[in-house]
């Protein structure tokens, strides 16, 4: 069973068509890689998957649960991050991490908490409201928040955006190491971060799927990754 | 790597952590403060200041509860400002509608705790009914029936902040329409849409209308009578801005 199922999503606002009949699917193992130009859809079909955005027709399912009728069970096997990484920030990084794993149910939230602090480089502004850290930290707390119970899936919407090389090289790295247990989707317009990351690549444009293919037939297209991308999308 | 066991049923937990939280909520930044000062203030001064409450030489508190419901109409909307908006202006929204709580429990959690908040601010107002007491010999009963007309008048403002909040993101417009649909209904018990509304729907009507006040609903309760209607009346307003800010926030 693939844990993340995406049949027909097609979202409107007012007049624009912003995703149309949007399909795939994402086994365990799999790392995806979402590419395409700002306002292709991207988010759209993301927040669609999440549950956060309803869709017009077509189903999402998270871990076998259709994420409209079964939200609450398919999202306790969902890890998301918004683009941007929002976080309460009057909240230090410590109270907001167990928040979420209060919010969640686990069964110790404490040592939840402190796993994910260590896994996430977080400990040394564990005591910091979130509104006082650098923009790397808080994609960090934003990326802790999204895999504090160790979820199946994971969607994370433009994770690295913003950052440098140095806190990009350490998401990845934290990426890769949880990535074999997990169906992951990272949205990304940084067309290095596929080689680096993703085990498949899908392209979408104007709310529709361009290209669907693994790494290595993706990375085949052309040594000019750009404008393989530019002519996917065109 | 985290734990990844969920208790297989988290029961209230979920629930008890988006009130602390929310209730903690307030008291991060100084406005709490500010805000429960300036309850109090108001609270005693417009009861001493205004409504003559040493003056007339009686030991009630209804001169005390005769301005709750302009106190309310302005703070609870201060206080209730917040409940959707800020999660909007931060993008959690986003991550609460996400994580694996309904939107009924998140929203009821959020109305609980904002709930408390007034309730604490109402608590720290009770030296008012010490003074009282020690002045006079006033009937605790009717007190304390005051004390909880007033509690649930300030949840039912509170219902109308949680509307104004549910449609906005900034907490500056969701204050200004809770405040001024707050308002209405205290003026409506003054009966100073009496003349117009007797143009609109006939002298019949007013009267009708009128019973929405606020005030209208409170008296009672100042004076020792602890009845069903007003308590309905504060109650379904709480819970149908309770459940219209919900649907919003659920549609949007």
């Amino acid at each position: 069973m693939p844990l993340i199922e995406a049949k027909n999503l097609s979202k409107s606002y007012g007049a624009i068509r912003a995703v149309h009949a949007v399909s795939f699917t994402v086994d365990r193992g799999e790392v995806v890689g979402f590419l395409g130009p700002n306002g292709a859809g991207k988010s759209t079909t993301m927040k669609m998957l999440t549950g956060h955005l309803r869709a017009d027709e077509g189903v999402a399912v998270i871990a076998g649960f259709d994420v409209a009728d079964q939200a609450v069970q398919a999202k306790q096997h969902l890890g998301y991050s918004p683009e941007g990484a929002p976080a309460y920030g009057e909240m230090t990084v410590r109270e907001f991490l167990r928040f979420a794993a209060d919010l969640r149910g686990l069964t110790d939230p404490a040592e939840s908490v402190r796993k994910t602090l260590e896994l996430c480089r977080l400990n040394e502004v564990a005591a910091q409201t979130i509104d006082t850290l650098s923009k790397g930290y808080r994609m960090r707390v934003g990326f802790a928040q999204a895999v504090i119970h160790d979820p199946e899936v994971l969607i994370l919407d433009e994770p690295t955006d913003g950052l440098d090389p140095n806190q990009k090289f350490e998401v990845r790295r934290i990426l890769k190491e949880m990535a074999a247990r997990k169906a992951v989707i990272v949205s990304t317009h940084i067309l290095e971060e596929v080689g680096e990351l993703c085990t498949r690549v899908i392209v979408i444009a104007k709310g529709e799927v361009r290209c669907d293919e693994s790494r290595d037939k993706f990375l085949a297209r052309g040594t000019d990754l750009n404008a393989v991308f530019r002519q996917l999308t065109a | 790597m985290s734990s990844s066991e969920k208790s297989p049923s988290p029961g209230l937990k979920p629930f008890t952590a988006m009130v602390r939280r929310e209730f903690a909520g307030y008291f991060r930044t100084p406005l709490a403060y500010v805000f429960l000062a300036v309850f109090n203030a108001f609270a005693v001064s417009l009861a001493f200041f205004v409504g003559g409450l040493y003056e007339s030489g009686i030991a009630s508190l209804d001169r005390f509860f005769l301005y709750h419901p302009w106190l309310w109409a302005f703070l609870a909307p201060a206080a209730g400002a917040r409940l959707w908006a800020e999660e909007r202006r931060q993008g959690t929204i986003e991550l609460l509608l996400t994580w694996p709580i309904t939107v009924w429990q998140a929203a009821l959690g959020k109305f609980l705790a904002a709930w408390l908040f007034l309730a604490c601010a109402l608590l720290m107002t009770v030296p008012v009914a010490l003074t009282v007491g020690w002045l006079g010999d006033p009937d605790w009963g009717v007190i304390i029936a005051g004390y909880t007309g007033s509690l649930l008048c300030a949840g039912a403002c509170l219902g109308i902040a949680a509307i104004a909040s549910a449609l906005t993101r900034s907490q500056v417009i969701a204050f200004v329409t809770g405040f001024l649909a707050c308002f209405i209904l205290v003026l409506v018990g003054y009966g100073v849409f009496d003349e117009l509304l007797a143009g609109l729907i006939g002298s019949a009507g007013v009267d009708e209308i009128r019973r929405l006040g606020l005030w209208r609903n409170l008296e009672p309760f100042t004076l020792g009578l602890v009845d069903v209607r007003p308590i309905a009346y504060f109650l379904s307003v709480a819970f149908a801005g309770l459940g219209l800010s919900t649907i919003i926030v659920e549609r949007r």
